[in-house]
Order: structure tokens, then sequence, then C-alpha cells
């Protein structure tokens, strides 16, 4: 019996508006007097429908082995509860389409990738299989802190630490820019055991160190304030306590479209700030051992305040410029302007404009929802100076797995 | 498609920067705009920094990007549709014909008027709820409003855009002249009856973005239509904007209830009409929601006009203003043997009788935007059903309260009972919000600005904004 994911449209927060029916571009969405409900045999996943809604009633899903047809949506009232399955079912369904089973994992990802535009997500033609969703919250694998260092200068607002997971003999197959999540133990206000929280690898496929089995991650330690008073965000602040030795439930891996291309003459222009620079220290990584010699082109773009706060600013430095092309810039620097990673490319124009020309280059985008839209009115303002139209061109990137964005 | 440049004062992807004259005449409205904003928008909330939805494309995973923003700053832009190759008209006499780009010289007027009428709607509703601000619920209702109030600026715009591209000096006059009337201001009041109301409270801000806002949406919906192609394109994405207000409407008012029948079952209240014993709970009465509900109701309708029009029927005919979603209805979409059943009242007594579809359009659409408000109506209803509690909201009867149109002098109940006027008289005060109605509810409006937290008379959201969590800092009060 294999599962799949159903998209669903709440009929409790619904106000049928109709602008999810007028955006599909297939048609899935349709309504009688009563609701409106999407047709499983049409919804093609594009998520077209998802930022026009203004409720978010449309942003619903279901993991079911038998799809609810129109009929039954139609006479709904509340959406149904979410139906409990077996291990053996959700094991069963692991197929490619499937991001991750785990509904919270997945939502995770929709949500991370929803800045790359419509269309199904496709991984760049030349990258390796992924392996998805071996360990579940039923059956999480044990990993073991082998190291926990912090990254940013120790007089920082930001707590950035380096965390490596030591899988001993379990199998943990990941790619550079896969996900995996971390349980943290105990349970919430509500009696609730913790959310699952996702974080993208910062080591490449054969290990932190060539082949040993073990997994960085990049994780910043959150704090926010509400009403006045700090909070500190649960899974952040374990994992960057998390003392050597300890004990960590860990899931997945999760992703199968945010991957590095593996053929040499690929180009790959990475966007990252802060942690979002995880994936692409893993990409680098992969890079630098497997072929350091290839042809194509490595143009990173990093953002922080300071360099203080500047995850892996020592080891950046220290990489040849022949082998990656680097921008750092900085937000906070004292006496100087403001400066953010579209600020930097726009000051590298011409060399991206070039790069956009090519169909053997991939663009990255990994880091803080609020980056997106800077960046790609910088990718406009320099596909207009150079005579190439951005919105049609990064059209044609996603679709054929060149451009990817996963934001948080 | 057609890029959005966000580069210029004015983002667009209507290639403003190769139109100088258009451009130049758009940069010289800008600063009266600002100062417009700065004088009539939102008072006491210029500086904070609002977690508002900014629209930085038109394609669907483009147009809502979150992040805070001060309101004067806000890029406020012109933004069509993508356009459609090879459109033609959809009805009317010039039916099948391509589309026009640019205004047809015998239609020039017709167009102009409509589009300063819609535009004039915009800023009103601004002005109107720019006190609104002071006592919000909550943080989060707090940035619906401002969503909102900066949307209907884009609007706006997106008129303005129209007037000063197509109409030459009388657009730009016309451009001018939105800038200059004031909503409720008798020396120089906004074009419609329903925008010189005032909307004192946040129960009336909920029943205007319900009942009013939705006249909007049904007018956008027929000039979507528009043999007027940039007309038609900037209407089109300018209904996915106000499908927010209906939610903030819609949401609103079922918050509402939801807490007012909690706190009767809490209570153990279950005579919906033991008015002062539910108002001791500090929620609004039901009987209170019912009569606000129809007098926004009836505002509302009376925008439509009168039920038959010439004017209606030379807009169809000529392809200028077609009927609500036009291109799904099935029919030779001319009309010219059609009949459209209309209520009278004739001699004392209701009597429908058929007329000449083509004069009976602005009936026709006011018909569709009745059956939009009774299916939300139906959804509050559920909300009070699922508590137990024996009260149904009802939209009244049409002819009820009406200052426009054919029942503009009847006195009719809203169980559509004909009346006297002293009889009716006599019984105002059971069917519309009374000065003891609005006193009461103004006394619950009190601001409740800490994160997380909402006024007693109102249920939070079930869910947040971009999916944010309950306690989001949605307005930075404190920036």
């Amino acid at each position: 019996m294999a599962l799949i994911r159903q998209h669903l449209i709440d009929p409790e927060i619904c106000i049928r508006c109709n602008t999810c029916e007028e955006t599909c571009p297939v048609d899935a969405i349709t309504h009688n007097d009563d609701n409106y409900v999407v047709d499983v045999e049409k919804c093609k996943f594009c998520m077209d429908c998802i930022s026009p809604c203004p409720t978010g009633a449309i942003d619903s899903w279901r993991t079911v082995a038998a799809p609810y047809t129109l009929d039954e949506q139609f006479e709904w009232e509340d959406l149904p509860e979410e139906i409990e399955h077996p291990e053996e079912a959700a094991n069963d369904s692991l197929d490619d389409s499937a991001q991750a089973v785990e509904s919270e994992a997945s939502e995770i990802l929709e949500r991370a990738h929803a800045g790359q535009g419509g269309g199904k997500l496709v991984p760049p033609y030349s990258a390796a299989h992924p392996y998805l969703n071996i360990y579940t919250r039923e059956a999480p694998a044990v990993a073991r802190v082998s190291g926990n260092f912090r990254l940013t200068e120790s007089g920082s607002d930001s707590d950035t630490h380096h965390i490596v997971l030591d899988f001993g003999n379990q199998a943990f197959p990941v790619l550079e820019g896969q996900s995996i999540g971390i349980i943290p133990p105990g349970t919430d206000a509500r009696g609730k055991p913790h959310l699952v929280r996702l974080y993208s690898v910062a080591s490449p496929r054969d290990g932190e160190r060539p082949n040993h089995n073990k997994v960085a991650l990049t994780v910043k330690r959150e704090r926010y304030e509400v009403n006045g008073e700090a909070r500190f965000g649960t899974c952040s602040n374990y994992i960057c306590d998390l003392p050597r030795d300890a004990e960590v439930q860990v899931t997945g891996p999760f992703g199968n479209t945010f991957l590095m291309p593996n053929h040499p003459e690929a180009n790959i222009i990475m966007i990252c700030t802060g942690t979002g620079s995880a994936p692409f220290r893993a990409m680098t990584e992969r890079r630098r051992r497997r072929l350091p010699d290839a042809p194509g082109k490595l143009l990173l773009f990093f953002g922080a305040r300071t360099p203080a706060e500047l995850p892996y600013h020592g080891p950046l430095k220290k990489l040849p410029s022949g082998f990656i092309d680097i921008e750092l810039a900085f937000s906070r620097l004292p006496d100087q302007p403001r400066q953010y990673v579209q600020d930097r490319m726009r000051l590298r124009g011409d060399d991206l404009a070039e790069l956009l020309g090519d169909d053997e280059t991939y663009v990255f985008i990994c880091g803080l929802k609020g980056m997106e839209q800077g960046v790609d009115e910088a990718f406009a303002h320099i596909c207009g100076e150079h005579g190439l139209d951005w919105a049609s061109l990064r059209v044609r990137m996603r679709e054929t797995g060149r451009f990817h964005v996963e934001t948080y | 498609m057609e890029t959005v440049n966000y580069d210029d004062l004015i983002p667009n992807n209507v290639d403003l920067a190769n139109d100088r004259r258009l451009q130049r005449a758009l940069e010289q409205w800008h600063p009266g705009f600002i100062d417009w904003w700065m004088d009539m928008g939102p008072e006491g909330f210029q500086e904070k920094d609002v977690y508002l939805r900014t629209a930085i494309s038109v394609d669907p995973k483009g147009w809502a990007h979150f992040g805070f923003v001060k309101m004067p700053e806000y890029r406020w832009g012109i933004f069509l549709a993508p356009r459609e190759e090879g459109r033609t008209i959809p009805f009317g006499k010039h039916k099948g014909e391509p589309a026009w780009q640019e205004v047809p010289g015998e239609y020039r007027a017709m167009l102009r008027r409509l589009v300063a009428i819609q535009g004039d709607t915009e800023p009103a509703s601004v002005e109107q709820q720019r006190h609104l601000g002071k006592t919000a619920p909550s943080l989060y209702d707090l940035r619906n409003l401002f969503q909102v109030n900066v949307e209907e600026g884009r609007h706006l715009w997106a008129m303005v855009y129209l007037l000063q591209a197509y109409f030459g000096r009388d657009g730009r006059e016309e451009a001018e002249a939105l800038l200059q009337r004031r909503s409720g201001n008798e020396d120089k009041p906004r074009m419609l009856g329903a925008f010189n109301e005032d909307t004192p409270d946040w129960l009336s801000f909920f029943m205007f973005t319900f009942f009013t806002d939705r006249d909007g949406k049904f007018q956008l919906e027929a000039l979507a239509q528009s043999a007027f192609d940039p007309l038609s394109r900037t209407c089109r994405f300018m209904l996915t904007e106000e499908a927010h207000h209906m939610f903030v409407g819609e949401t609103g008012i079922s918050r509402t209830l939801e807490r007012t029948v909690q706190a009767m079952n809490e209570a153990g209240i279950t005579d919906p009409y033991e008015v002062k014993k539910i108002r001791a709970l500090g929620v609004i009465d039901l009987p209170t929601m019912q009569r606000y509900a129809n007098f926004h109701f009836t505002v509302s309708m009376d925008l439509f006009g009168s039920e038959t029009s010439t004017n209606a029927a030379n807009a169809f005919n000529s392809g200028v203003k077609g009927r609500y979603r036009e291109t799904r209805i099935e029919d030779d979409h001319q009309l010219i043997n059609d009949t459209y059943p209309v209520l009278h009242l004739i001699d004392g007594e209701f009597k429908t009788t058929e007329e000449p579809a083509l004069h009976a359009l602005n009936a026709r659409l006011r018909d569709d935007y009745i059956k939009d408000c009774a299916a939300g109506v139906g959804r509050w209803n559920k909300v009070i059903k699922k508590a137990g509690i024996d009260f149904e909201l009802r939209l009244p009867h049409q002819a009820f309260n009406r200052r426009v149109g054919q029942f503009a002098e009847a006195f009719v109940s809203p169980d559509g009972e004909i009346m006297s006027e002293d009889a009716w008289r006599a019984r105002e005060a059971e069917w519309l919000p009374t000065t003891s109605d609005q006193a009461y509810v103004a006394s619950l409006m009190k601001p409740c600005y800490e994160q997380g937290n909402y006024a007693g008379w109102i249920a939070p959201p079930k869910i947040g904004i971009n999916q944010q969590p309950g306690d989001f800092e949605y307005v930075r009060i404190a920036s």
C-alpha cells in the first residue's frame, strides 16, 4: 500500500474567494456552492496557488492511502483528522516524488523551497541519486556528538556552532544540499513531543573527514523576544549546548532537489547568509576533494553582519582564488554603509551575466526568507542591463534544475 | 512575461522607463500621493515596522513577499496581470474583435468615468479607516488593517496609471482630483455614499471589508472582462489583493461571533436576546451583529446603482464593462433578445418582471453579489450553530433601507414586509444600529498590543499570516 500526500483546502478557513481556482494552471481546483476542492488526479504540486491564498486554507495536506474524492471534499465542513498509518505503509511509499514522508519534515521543506517558484522541482541532471527518509520519528538514527565548536567570535552577538555527529556503524548516506532532522528530547508546554527541526548538512557525502561516518551541521543559537522577554529556540539551544559524546536522535535524510551538479563543467553560483552557508560548505568541499581542477566556476556570495559573525570566515579565506571566487558582504561594519549580498552581486554584474548566459550555470540560494527579494531584484537588474530577461530565464533555469532556493 | 522593474522610483511591469512622458507625469503625482498618505493614511503608525506582503512580480510565486516595512516606504507600484496573447473582446457588440490596447475615442468619456469612480473608492477607504489603529484588538488585526490600507493605496496607483497613461490631460486632472476629495467632507466628498460613511470601530471595519469591499470585488470582476485590455489586466491583478480584504472581513466577523458564543456558553446563557447579560461579558451580542450587518449590507447594495440602467447597458454593449465572470456564462454574450427577472415594487406589492437583460445588468451584478454575501453569512452561522446557540444571521430583503434605486422611497422591513414610514420608523431600532449599540461597541474598542494577546470580544485567528506563530510581533510597536 503506497501513501500519498494529498493537497486539500481547509473548508473552515477558506473564504471562497476563487483566487486559487483562478491561479491553478492545470484546472485542478474547482468548487460547488459549498466548498473549493483540489482534484488529486490533476494537481501537479506546482504550488502556484499557495501564495495568492489570503487565508492559508490552501496549504493543507493529508497523508492518505486512498485519496479523498471531489464528492467527499464537497461535503466537508472541516478537514478530516490526519490518519495514523502503520509503519510498513510509510516505508512502502519511499518513492522519489515524496521529498519526505514525515509530514512535518516535508512541510518544512515545502516552505523552504517556496521561493523557488512554480513547477515541479527538479534536481540538476547530474546530481547523485539521494536516499530519503531512512530514519523516522518512530525509528530514528542515534548519533553521537564528536565535536561542538563555536564558529563565531566569542564577543559577537551571534552564537553559531559547528556540530559533528558520528553515526558509528549506522548507514546515513547524505548528499550535499540535503537536510537531516533533529528531534529535541522531551515535550513542549502542551505535553506534545517537540517538532522536528531540519538542518542542512555542512559536510560532503563522504563525511566531515573522508571515509569517516560523520556529518557536520551549522547551527545558530536562536534567541528572540516576546513582549520584551527573551525566549530561546528549543532545538537550536539544545544542539548548541550538546556536550561531546551526547546521543542525538536524527531523522532523514530529506530533500531531493537542492542537490549539487556533479559534472565538472557546472558553474555553481552560491548565495547565502549566516547558517545558509552550510550546504555551500558541503558543495565546495566536495568539489575541492573530488574535482579541484574542474573547469566549472564556483562563485560564492556570503553575507553576515560582521566578519566576527560569519561562520567559517577563517577557513574560507584560505581557499585559493583560482578554485572559488568569494564575495563577502557585511551589513554592520562600523563607519561603513550597510552592504548586502545583492549589493556585491550588482558589483559583479558583468560576471554574473556571463555565467547566467551559460546553460551550465546552476544557482543556489540559501538563508533567511528576507534575502529572496533583494537577490531576485539584483538578478533582474543585472539581466536587464545585459539584455537578458530574468523572469523567463528564472523559469527556464528552474525547469531544468538549475535554480534552487532554500530559505527559512 | 514582463519583469518587474524595482530600480525605478515606481516599481512597475509596464516598462515605464521607456515612456518618459508617462514616467514624468507619475513622478510628479508621486509626492502628492505621499503627502496624502502622510495626512490621511493610518494615524500614529507611519514610523512602525509592519509585517506586510509586497508584490515583487505578478506571477503566482512573486507577488506575496513578506517582510517588515514602514508604511510610507511600501513599494506602491503598477502591476498588470500578464498579457494574454490574442485576447478578444468577450461580450457586447464588438465581441470577437481583438481587445483594445488604446482607448477608442467614442468610449473615452465612459471609460474615464468608470476608472475615476473605481479610483475614488480606494483612497476613500484608507481615509475612513485611518483612526482604527488606535483601538486594534491585536497586533495581528492591526497588521491586517495596514495591509488593507497599503493595498488600497496601490489600487489607487493602479487607477491613476490608467488615467495618466490613456486619458491625456483630462486623465491627469482626474488623477489630481483623487488626491483632493476627502471621505465625509461636506465640500469635497468622495463620489459614492458608502465611502463617506464613518468607520468608527472594528466591528464596522470588519463589516465594511466583508460587505463593501465585496462590492469592489464584483465591480473589479466586471471590469476585468473589459475590452480595454490594460483595464482588464489591472483589475485582474487587483482582484488577487482584494481577496485579502474579503478575508479580513469574513474572519473578523467570524472570530467575533466565535468569542460571543463561547462567552455565552461559559456563562450558561442560551438566549441570544439576553443582551444585558451578554454585554456584561464584554462581548458583542448577536442581535447587534445582525443590525450592523443590515446596515453595511444595505449601503453596499446601493453601490450597484439603479436596477435598470441605460448607462450599464451602454457600458456592456460597447465592451467596456462585462458581467461577473462573463466568460463562464453560457449565452450569446450580447443579450440582444434576452431578458432578466427584476424585482419591482408595484402598487404596494413586490412583483418580478422580465426586463431586457441589457438594461438589467446592475440588478444581475447585485444578485450575484447577494449570493456571494449569503454564502459568507452561511459560514458565519456555522460558528453559531457549532456552539449550540439558536440564532441565525440573515441578509435583509433587498428593498430594506435603500437610498439608491427603485426601492429608495419604499419602507420595507428586513423580512420584506411593505409598511408605512411611521411603522417602519417605530421599528428602526430593531433593525439598524442604534446610538446605544454604537456606544457599547465603542466601549469595547481598547487596543490590545501585547504579542499573542487578543481583546476580550474577539477570538484569535486559526492560523497566522504567512503561517507565523500566534505570538508573532506583526507590528513592532516599540520600534
